[in-house]
């Protein structure tokens, strides 16, 4: 039976540990909000650059000289994974999970034969892939003690894949990161970036109904050699948005549950104490009884 | 009839608001938008985007590149960023010609897809040095 004062000590200890995490909740609640925000000012954009994707990939994609974003070097040798994680822990399963699905792949694919290299965004998942497939980890970005990721961001990453694609390091890129469906709910999913896939929306139509067709200046190769880089990096910045959206929603519930398990081990503790607390004064009790009893 | 004009950034929407007539700095020469023009899609230069009103400029800004997608009722351009033109200076026009040109300087010149990259950087940095000093 431990003694009241360090009862008592617990009971603090759990009081100051419930504070920091509701706290921790409340602080993931508004940056949830601001990311958010973030994620929906973002739409327009990709919205149009997919609608011109589809109109223009269409009419590219069966000749022979397409660009290699597009249709990727032809072989699906090399494979390059990039996870997206946060930098920062205590969100749950968040991390965890697309590490674990980053695992995964690279084993299925090199049951397959396949060669597997990882570029890893965020700290928490370069730290995992660390421990468990260092070989494969070709290079880490991280935004720790960054206040907001913007679009020069996804650039970086678009930039140094594209490098890589040129340098004929890989054939296949895929991205994976943590799609933001709820609060208490982040699906680990896997994007292929490289060969592009063709968004398939229907070609943009005014009110009319009747399709459009559209002129190009300059010719729609040159103008797919520039679309398509950029809209790898809206791709990427989509992803990173999800993710960051993702992360704050998952540390929410995280803290959720740890502070309403702080709660709970209070109960339980103070049960304890009070029960500790009688104990001692029946005891004391029966000695100045029987003490009385024996003059 | 006024033509829809959107401006985009990846970040946000910039700008979305009738006008007249825009003027944009597309690839291949500056060009004039009124409504029901032919649909096209253009690739963007770096340089000032007039939005008319009648035959006076109400708006200018300036974007470093981008798309513009023209419909008979609406001009939605994609840009990186776009600032108005008032708020351009010289100075940050210069810095970054000169960081387009050691980036250029420093560049692969066997790789045609970068050096493209890089003297559209270049174009967009004068560009942008132009419309600060006009």
């Amino acid at each position: 039976m431990p003694s009241l004062k360090t009862l008592r000590n617990r009971i603090a200890s759990v009081k100051s540990t419930q504070k920091i995490t509701s706290a921790m909740k409340m602080v993931a609640a508004s940056k949830l909000r601001r990311a958010q925000s973030q994620a929906e000012a973002a739409r327009p954009y990709a919205e149009r650059m997919e609608r011109m994707m589809a109109s223009l990939g269409a009419s590219v994609a069966g000749s022979p000289t397409a660009p290699k974003l597009l249709v990727g070097t032809g072989a699906d040798k090399v494979h390059l994974l990039i996870p997206v994680t946060a930098d920062r822990g205590l969100a749950g399963a968040f991390n965890s999970n697309i590490g674990r699905l980053t695992r995964n792949i690279a084993q299925r694919l090199e049951a397959e034969g396949r060669t597997v290299k990882i570029l890893a965004v965020g700290r928490k998942g370069r730290d995992y892939l660390k421990r468990e497939m260092a070989s494969r980890l070709v290079g880490d970005i991280s935004y720790a003690g960054r206040k907001s990721i913007g679009f020069a961001d996804a650039e970086d990453i678009a930039l140094r894949a594209t490098a890589m694609l040129h340098a004929g390091e890989f054939d296949v890129c895929t991205v994976i990161y943590n799609k933001y469906v709820s609060v208490i709910a982040q699906i680990p999913t896997e994007m292929r970036l490289i060969p592009a896939p063709v968004p398939d929306v229907a070609p943009a139509t005014e009110a009319s109904g009747a399709q459009i067709l559209y002129e190009y200046e300059p010719d729609e190769e040159t103008m797919l050699a520039r679309l398509l880089p950029q809209n790898m990096a809206i791709q990427i910045y989509r992803a990173l948005l999800e993710s960051a959206a993702g992360e704050h929603g998952a540390r929410m519930s995280a803290m959720d549950n740890a502070t309403r398990n702080a709660g709970d081990m209070i109960k339980r503790l103070s049960q304890t104490y009070n029960r500790a607390r009688q104990a001692n004064i029946t005891r004391e009790l029966i000695e100045i009884i029987s003490g009385a009893e024996a003059l | 009839m006024p033509v829809d004009l959107e401006i985009v950034s990846p970040e946000k929407l910039l700008l979305s608001r009738p006008v007249d007539m825009v003027v944009i700095p597309a690839a291949e020469g500056e060009m004039g938008v009124l409504v029901n023009h032919s649909p096209m899609i253009v690739l963007l230069r770096g340089g000032t985007i007039r939005l008319y009103e009648g035959n006076t400029i109400v708006d200018q800004l300036f974007v470093t590149g981008g798309f513009a997608e023209v419909t008979q009722a609406r001009v939605t351009v994609l840009a990186n960023e776009a600032t108005p033109v008032r708020e351009l200076t010289k100075a940050e026009g210069q810095s970054r010609l000169a960081a387009a040109d050691a980036a250029y300087a420093a560049a692969d010149k066997n790789d045609i897809v970068v050096l493209d990259l890089l003297m559209d950087r270049q174009q967009s940095a004068r560009a942008m040095i132009e419309a600060a000093a006009a």
